[in-house]
């Protein structure tokens, strides 16, 4: 996984709450057997309307995506994530995402950030005012800025993210390798594990 | 401080606990299918690294496969590849397979339970969000994404985040023709798709006690669809009568042993739920969706909702975009829709039970003139069981399609798809947009509410046909 510190990029207004991962990626696009190619399955069938936001010239090539609440609900699918970081997007921003989306998300290296609704709709006028502003994701920092590329961010707010998921962002740390290192912990687990557990082969 | 009865199993399981980091558990039961795990696999094999604990991994097809002629090679080239891939993986690492044309296929949230391989106070984890529905069982099992199906793979383990408790209880009893799908129905409306977020949600309550196990994975299925982390209802003496005898569960002085723990499975008196939301079952009645997620839905007799009464402006906005997509039309009553196709089928409502209900309702009765109902079993076991009990007949004397068993319609992966604006009724989990095909609408009911709806060609309960032939 590559390794997360902070980001800048031109920020995208997704004005539209729970966007479920049949949205993000349709289940057709789920026969592949890859991790990657999944750019123009991104938002397929929004992305038919010529009016939907990703189609407007003036966000082409950005890459923070300010989503409305409740982003991610549904299916457990990683080619979601996938999907957004195949087309470009670094960091996502929300007031609230779904579980299992928001670990798949920190597994890949996608940055989601959560803030407060009040802070989303800020950063959709400042975008929508202004496409050409930046919008930094700080993992370092903890803190989203916005603004014109030179001066004084017009919008800072600070974020929080278990401190555990924060430096394994950091350090791009994969965890089976981690998680390896405590093979003897898994192994004396193992050995005390009951027989009447379940057994998928048998005798 | 007692403890829940999630919080029981997750100790039960730590493998190491250290301040700062989220707990390694230890994952009992790991399911996978052919669209979750190709990339996982992979990874194995780019690190060299071998499954774990295949005794404690199992594979069946589902999403991708075909109702129909199943005989003959699968006709999506793209579909074909992902199965080949999966058959090949577990030549490879040497997991156990249960392939299209196996007396074990299914949909592999049916398949682990009717093996016996769901069981009380497990750790269970599948590359799909359905994965809820074994806590039916008085299990922990969560839905995980594909880096963490390659992660259980490698280690048998997961780092877990904490998670907060969810009690639902539902009072008294659930009136005649109001089933599990309409209690959990009325769930998501009531606390809303985010409101489980970050919990682990217990069903309790007399009215949870009565129902069966299969009526309980129903209910514990639908619990992502409010956002939850999982669903669990606590083992009792239903739980152990259904397990008892079944491939995989104990046998002989093990299975006296499994109960005694099992027994302990239950929230102590004195345990604190973070959150309780309480139900009372003499007020629910039949339920349907109207709009494109699981909470926005309404009693049968309801109307479709007017986006201006939702005080929340996304509430408004989403319920504003869903009667769009839907075609409908605020204060139109719900039991005016017409719909096109009647889907019973999938791992919230594809089971015996699910299939007899249905067809009892359909019996002597002919599916309306321009409708099409596809009955599809969750698992070859189920359509064996049915076919013993002259189900598929009473269905297709009906009218009614007779497929073979699989994931089918409820996402579309396959050949069963709604044609753009066609509408459904449907007693699978999700009313997504474009869900069971490319501009598909979906209704969510139960599976009587699907065969009446059958017979009348309208959003409608076995009640309503009662009064029409009288
Ligand atoms: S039946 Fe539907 S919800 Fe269940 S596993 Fe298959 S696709 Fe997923």
């Amino acid at each position: 996984m590559e390794a997360f510190t902070t980001h800048t990029g031109r920020g995208v207004p997704l004005r539209r709450s729970n966007v479920d991962t049949d949205q993000i990626i349709p289940a057709h696009w789920l026969k592949k057997v890859t991790r990657d190619g999944f750019e123009d399955g991104l938002f397929e069938a929004w992305r038919k309307d010529p009016e939907f936001v990703l189609n407007s010239a003036a966000y082409r090539g950005a890459s923070v995506l300010l989503a409305g609440p409740d982003f991610g609900t549904g299916s457990s699918r990683e080619h979601a994530v996938w999907a957004l970081q195949n087309y470009g997007f670094k960091a996502v921003v929300s007031s609230r995402f779904a579980d299992i989306f928001r670990g798949n998300s920190l597994k890949n290296g996608l940055l989601t950030v959560v803030l407060p609704q009040a802070d989303v709709e800020r950063l959709w006028e400042l975008v929508e005012a202004d496409p050409q502003t930046e919008v930094t994701v700080d993992l370092q920092a903890l803190e989203v800025r916005a603004g014109a590329a030179s001066g004084a961010p017009a919008f800072t707010a600070s974020f929080e993210l278990d401190e555990n998921a924060r430096w394994r962002l950091l350090n791009g740390l994969d965890d089976i390798s981690i998680t390896l290192r405590y093979e003897a912990d898994i192994a004396a687990f193992e050995a005390a594990r009951p027989a009447f557990k379940p057994q998928t082969v048998q005798g | 401080m007692g403890r829940t009865l999630a919080e029981k199993v997750w100790d039960d399981h730590v493998v190491r606990r250290a301040e700062g980091e989220p707990d390694l558990l230890f994952i009992d039961l790991h399911l996978l299918h052919e669209v979750t795990s190709p990339q996982a696999f992979d990874g194995l094999r780019k690190a060299g690294r071998p499954v774990r604990r295949t005794d404690l991994t199992i594979a069946t097809e589902d999403h991708n496969t075909p109702t129909l002629d199943i005989d003959k090679p699968i006709a999506d080239p793209v579909s074909r590849t992902q199965l080949e891939t999966l058959r090949k993986n577990c030549a490879d690492f040497g997991v156990r397979l249960h392939p299209l044309g196996d007396v074990e296929q299914g949909v592999v949230h049916v398949v682990g339970p009717q093996l016996g391989l769901t069981q009380p106070g497990t750790t269970v984890v599948c590359g799909d969000s359905h994965t809820s529905t074994h806590g039916a069982f008085g299990a922990l099992a969560f839905g995980i994404g594909t880096s963490q199906v390659e992660h259980v793979l490698a280690t048998q383990t997961l780092p877990m985040a904490p998670f907060r408790t969810m009690a639902v209880t539902v009072n008294g009893e659930l009136p005649d023709g109001v089933t599990a799908k309409d209690l959990i129905l009325a769930i998501i409306a009531r606390i809303g798709t985010g409101g489980g977020q970050g919990y682990v949600i217990e069903y309790r309550g007399e009215a949870v006690e009565k129902l069966s196990m299969e009526a309980r994975m129903t209910i514990c299925n639908m619990s992502i669809e409010a956002g939850a982390r999982a669903g669990m209802v606590a083992p009792d003496e239903t739980t152990f009568a259904y397990l008892k005898g079944r491939a995989h569960a104990p046998e002989g002085s093990g299975w006296d042993a499994a109960v005694e723990y099992w027994r302990t499975l239950r929230t102590d008196d004195d345990a604190v739920f973070d959150r309780e939301v309480v139900i009372e079952a003499a007020e629910l009645a039949p339920f349907v969706t109207w709009g494109t997620n699981p909470g926005q839905g309404a009693p049968l007799s309801a109307q479709v909702p007017d986006p201006a009464s939702f005080g929340d402006a996304s509430e408004r906005l989403a319920a504003e975009k869903a009667l769009e997509y839907m075609g409908l039309t605020a204060g139109q009553p719900l039991r005016e829709i017409v719909v096109d196709t009647v889907f019973v089928g999938s791992c919230t409502n594809g089971r015996i039970e699910d299939l007899r209900s249905a067809a009892e309702v359909v019996s002597g009765r002919q599916v309306a003139d321009g409708v099409r109902m596809l009955v599809v079993p969750g698992s070859v076991r189920v359509a064996l069981q049915a076919v013993e009990e002259g189900l598929d007949k009473v269905f297709t004397a009906a009218g009614a399609e007779w497929r073979h068993a699989g994931c089918s319609m409820c996402l579309g992966m396959n050949p069963d798809q709604l044609a753009p604006g066609e509408r459904s009724a449907s007693t699978s989990n999700r009313n997504f947009e474009g869900r069971q095909g490319k501009g598909g609408r979906t209704h969510l009911v139960s599976p009587q509410v699907a065969a009446a709806t059958a017979v009348t060609g309208r959003l409608s309960s076995p009640a309503d046909l009662i009064t029409a032939e009288v």
